[in-house]
């Protein structure tokens, strides 16, 4: 297939390794991954809080650059975040909409119905779930709130983990509890995210994993900062960097970023 | 200035503006619920369905033939006449409930008394040994009164057993609602034909006459305020004995 | 010293309220306005996460109802039909909502019950307080209701006099401690058995010296102090849970039997109800009955619940009043994407698994409407500017488990735009750095080349990283690194690492 890839803001700027690994894999799985240069962000940021107006040029910009999937010109967008994915679904036509483009919206919609974010791809679309991996190590998994809740992806990332050769996957206590990262609201309300934050923490740390993985990076920030700060040395990674490992190029833990020592 | 009426319900047009429908766009009610059970009422499984849910509520189920009432009844009746009369630290265990005058400090010397509803069937009453009082609408106890009778017998409208819920719409076998409220022990009598499965069966038996006073019960009175740890047994009849009737 | 009835407490403004402090009885009052009070919900939040006590309690007691509910919920096959069902009911309501108050109130005249519409909580109050004098009655007797804990009645009527006693075992509690509630449901789910036990001691004056802290002993204490009140009243007042418009009948549904108690024994029945609280049929029951329940306590069914059409000759309460509320409902309705929070039936579902809420408590909501429902309806019933929309993280639990399936997380978002608009002049600092920052943001985000180009700024931060991460930031980034390491940027962003690929090719 033809697979577009929307890289994230966050991923773009912060944790190209994650985008990276989807690169790696999808063409490991004999796909061809398109990157279109002129995306940046798909606005969930402004529309999470509240500058509805800010969020129109970004949104529009996401979907202008991604149009061509409507057309047939790719198979799927591809997405490593299921916040982003979320908001590509559920948001930008309501954000287009409301600034009175129809015919925009229209396209969004279009657009998001044939976005997926990773997991969904894998399973639904691609038919896999062994993709092949090898990662030997003790490994605990976050589901993200949106990617369990606004997209409902269920064991799918489970799946894909328990299919990866050597990974030994620790269940998670509370593994439905928000980290608290929640974008502006960790600075906003920065007591009450510290102490959601806190808790999550404290629960991967008692799986005894050298991993926390799950699909969105901006979750695994959060995440990752707290067990940083508590220099617990368990690492975050991405869903992707996981499946992206192989016996031939093993990805290392932690080798996307440092963390304190 | 206009009146609190008018003002709302302009107030409320106005917020509705455009969005105010026509006459035909009433929202379109989807009702894929289930609106009966796959189990007849009174069946078997009904029944054991009923049973479980109210034993899990903590009320106690009796299932008999209807020629058996009157010997249950006395024992029951007689069984809450003659228990533990308490006083006001007497109520520590946590198994038992009390089940008699609150106001009495002594050990119950007399016949209990048991208060019934003028249309109830007075062969139900006629082998137990305890003072019987009936109430009706025309002629009324107090609340006082009421507060001094051990128990009270009443027969039930409808029964829905996937929530374990028994309901009593007042007329003459049920009584007016005080006298199932204020004894501390109700001894509720309900036919295997009047158990449906789901709520929904009940509710629609319920409509037909809709402006009855209702009274839905499901197990004895209960709170969960303190700690979400379930208490049975606060100011409604702290027992609850349900008798199915075949 | 007795319990503290008809007493007019201190008043508290919309400024900062006293926390209670851990370990002691007393609550925080009673404050002037029962939908904005206390401090912001940052600052209340942050000192409610500093009582170990509240935390522990909160915890404890939502993880056990959330367990409760999930339990009862998973056992009916049809769950999810039924949401569909009583979500559609809810918004065939507010659409038809002028035909089925006046259709509500033509049933409940015929059955010989009295209707008043009250514009406001001082306009419901004066209706209440009236009524009960016109009985001669200087006490009453109340079932748990969030409409007059939102309306402040139990103050009005102290003020005229009128001794207003909840009966309701949790909403007991925190009226001898002169509270305020903390849970939709449970008002003392702050409060734990051992501080109960000490608040009856101390403010009961019939309390048994030798009272312990166990559940049971506790609610029996009650019972005995409530007995003779219920007894001997002459007025009671209760909200509604439902009341039915092709019929005119009421609905309470409650767990303990004071609410039959109110509902039955007294002459005389006051019942103070939202406008929103209709259904338009009684078959509509079959619904609610099957989702609310559940939702709230855990239960297939709760205890009882009680179900009036007017007045019944010689059974119960023979003069019914049915006052109809506004109180900024109608500004709800105004909304037309905050209008489903009036969809709510108050079974408190979102505060149970709300993450914000089992840590903060209800009190740092400032209303009687806390946790995620209170964040969306509060705003929306006082049209003030509020902190409360930005009080979660949309972690989208809430509109998971509510049964009339409003979608907070998405009424949460509006209400943000709502706020930014508002904020839109504001010379506060805070609000003009935030709108300054999300205007850059949009415009180095609206375009894949500038974004290229601004993406690769936060390299610049790994000149203050060590050992691959950052542990200070100045302000504003400080409210991140108080508590968090940031990861170290990259050295390269994807953008660039995909453009040199390509060249590579």
């Amino acid at each position: 297939m033809r697979l577009a890839l929307a890289a994230t803001c966050i991923g773009d700027a912060m944790f190209p390794q994650a985008p990276r690994a989807v690169v790696t894999l999808l063409e490991r799985l004999g796909h061809e991954v398109v990157f279109p240069p002129a995306q940046a962000c798909c606005g969930q940021m402004h529309v999470n809080t509240g500058y509805l107006a800010e969020a129109v040029p970004v949104v529009q910009n996401h979907v202008r650059t991604f149009a061509p999937v409507a057309d047939g010109e790719w198979d799927a967008v591809v997405v490593p975040s299921g916040s982003c994915t979320g908001s590509i679904r559920h948001q930008q036509a309501m954000v287009l909409e409301r600034a009175g483009l129809r015919a925009e919206a229209r396209t969004a919609t279009a657009v998001a119905e044939r976005t997926y974010e990773l997991s969904e791809l894998l399973v639904d679309v691609l038919g896999v779930t062994d993709v092949g991996a090898w990662f030997p190590h003790r490994v605990t998994y976050h589901p993200t709130c949106h990617s369990l809740r606004m997209l409902g992806v269920g064991d799918k990332p489970e799946r894909l983990l328990r299919a990866v050769e050597g990974l030994e996957l620790a269940p998670l206590a509370e593994a439905e509890g928000c980290c608290g990262f929640g974008g502006t609201f960790s600075l906003k309300n920065s007591d009450t995210s510290t102490a959601m934050l806190a808790d999550k923490v404290a629960n991967v740390v008692d799986t005894g994993a050298e991993v926390v993985t799950a699909g969105d990076w901006s979750c695994l920030m959060h995440i990752g900062g707290g067990l940083s700060r508590g220099g617990t040395g368990v690492r975050p990674m991405h869903l992707a960097e996981i499946l992206a490992s192989t016996r031939e190029s093993p990805v290392v833990p932690g080798a996307g970023q440092a963390v304190a020592r | 200035m206009t009146d609190a009426r008018t003002e709302i319900l302009s107030r409320i047009r106005t917020a509705l503006g455009s969005d105010a429908p026509g006459p035909t766009a009433a929202g379109v009610v989807p009702r894929e619920y289930r609106s009966a059970g796959e189990h007849a009422p009174g069946s078997d499984v009904v029944l054991a369905l009923l049973v479980d849910r109210l034993e899990d509520y903590k009320a106690h189920v009796h299932q008999v033939p209807a020629a058996d009432l009157p010997g249950l009844l006395a024992d029951l009746l007689g069984r809450s006449a003659k228990s533990q009369v308490i006083g006001s630290s007497d109520y520590r265990s946590p198994d038992v409930l009390p089940t008699t005058r609150e106001s009495a400090t002594q050990e119950s010397a007399g016949r209990g008394a048991v208060v019934v509803p003028a249309g109830l069937d007075p062969a139900w009453l006629s082998a137990a040994d305890v003072d019987v009082h009936t109430d009706s609408r025309d002629a009324p106890m107090s609340a006082a009164e009421l507060d001094q009778v051990d128990a009270v017998v009443t027969a039930a409208r409808v029964a829905a057993a996937e929530t374990g819920t028994i309901v009593l719409d007042g007329e003459p076998d049920q009584g007016r609602r005080a006298i199932s409220l204020v004894p501390d022990v109700h001894v509720c009598m309900v036919r295997t034909d009047q158990v449906m499965q789901t709520v929904p069966e009940a509710v629609r038996l319920l409509g037909a006459e809709p402006a009855r006073p209702l009274t839905w019960i499901s197990g004895p009175s209960a709170t969960s305020d303190i700690e979400l740890e379930r208490v049975e047994g606060v100011h409604g009849p702290r027992t609850l004995h349900v008798v199915l009737v075949s | 010293m007795s319990t503290f009835l008809g007493m007019p407490a201190a008043r508290e403004g919309a400024g900062p309220s006293p926390q209670a402090a851990p370990g002691t009885l007393s609550g925080i009052g009673r404050p002037e306005d029962p939908l904005h009070w206390g401090a912001s919900f940052p600052d209340a939040a942050k000192a409610a996460l500093e009582n170990g006590q509240l935390r522990r309690n909160l915890g404890k007691a939502t993880s056990t109802i959330r367990t409760k509910r999930a339990r009862v919920v998973g056992e009916v096959p049809d769950w999810e039909a039924l949401r569909d069902a009583g979500s559609a009911v809810k918004t065939d309501v507010l659409a038809r909502l002028p035909e089925l108050l006046e259709e509500l109130e033509r049933n409940v005249t015929a059955r010989g019950g009295v209707v008043h519409w009250a514009r406001d909580a001082v306009e419901a109050n004066r209706i209440v307080a009236d009524l009960v004098r016109a009985k001669g009655a200087d006490e009453v007797v109340k079932v748990k209701s969030m409409a007059t804990q939102e309306i402040g009645l139990n103050e009005a009527l102290a003020e005229e006099g009128i001794a207003a006693v909840e009966t309701d075992l949790a909403e007991l509690i925190v009226q001898l401690a002169d509270d305020m509630p903390s849970h939709i449901l449970v008002p003392a789910i702050h409060r734990n058995r051992t501080e109960i036990r000490d608040i009856f001691l101390e403010r009961m004056a019939d309390a048994p010296p030798d009272l312990t802290d166990v559940p049971r002993e506790l609610a029996m204490a009650a019972r005995s102090h409530l007995r003779r009140k219920f007894l001997s009243a002459k007025v009671a007042i209760s909200g509604a849970n439902f009341a039915v418009a092709d019929t005119g009948t009421l609905a309470v549904v409650e767990s303990e039997g004071n609410g039959r108690m109110c509902l039955t024994l007294p002459e005389t029945l006051i019942t103070v109800m939202g406008i929103e609280k209709l259904i338009p049929t009684f078959d509509d029951l079959e619904v609610f009955l099957q989702l609310l329940p559940r939702s709230s306590t855990g239960e297939r069914m709760n205890p009882y619940t009680s179900m009036w059409t007017g007045v019944t000759p010689g059974d119960g309460p023979q003069e019914f009043h049915l006052v109809l509320l506004d109180n900024g409902r109608t500004k709800v309705l105004a909304d037309e994407a905050g209008r489903s929070a009036l969809h709510c039936i108050r079974c408190s579902a979102c505060l149970n698994v709300c993450p914000v809420y089992e840590r903060v408590g209800g009190h740092a909501y400032g209303s009687v409407y806390p946790g995620p429902i209170g964040a969306i309806l509060t705003p929306q019933l006082t049209g003030e500017k509020s902190d409360l929309p930005y009080a979660s993280t949309l972690c989208g639990a809430c509109y998971e488990v509510c049964p009339v399936k409003i979608d907070i997380p998405s009424i949460l978002v509006e209400l943000r735009a709502r706020e930014v608009s508002l904020s839109g002049a504001s010379p506060e600092t805070a609000d003009r750095v935030w709108k300054a920052a999300m205007k850059a943001a949009s415009f180095a985000m609206a375009d894949g080349g500038r974004f290229r180009r601004a993406a690769r700024v936060p390299r610049l931060l790994r000149a203050i990283s060590r050992n691959g991460v950052i542990r200070r930031l100045p302000f504003p980034g400080s409210l991140w690194t108080r508590s968090r390491d940031l990861m170290e940027p990259p050295q390269q962003t994807f953008h660039d690492w995909w453009a040199e690929r390509e060249e590579r090719r």
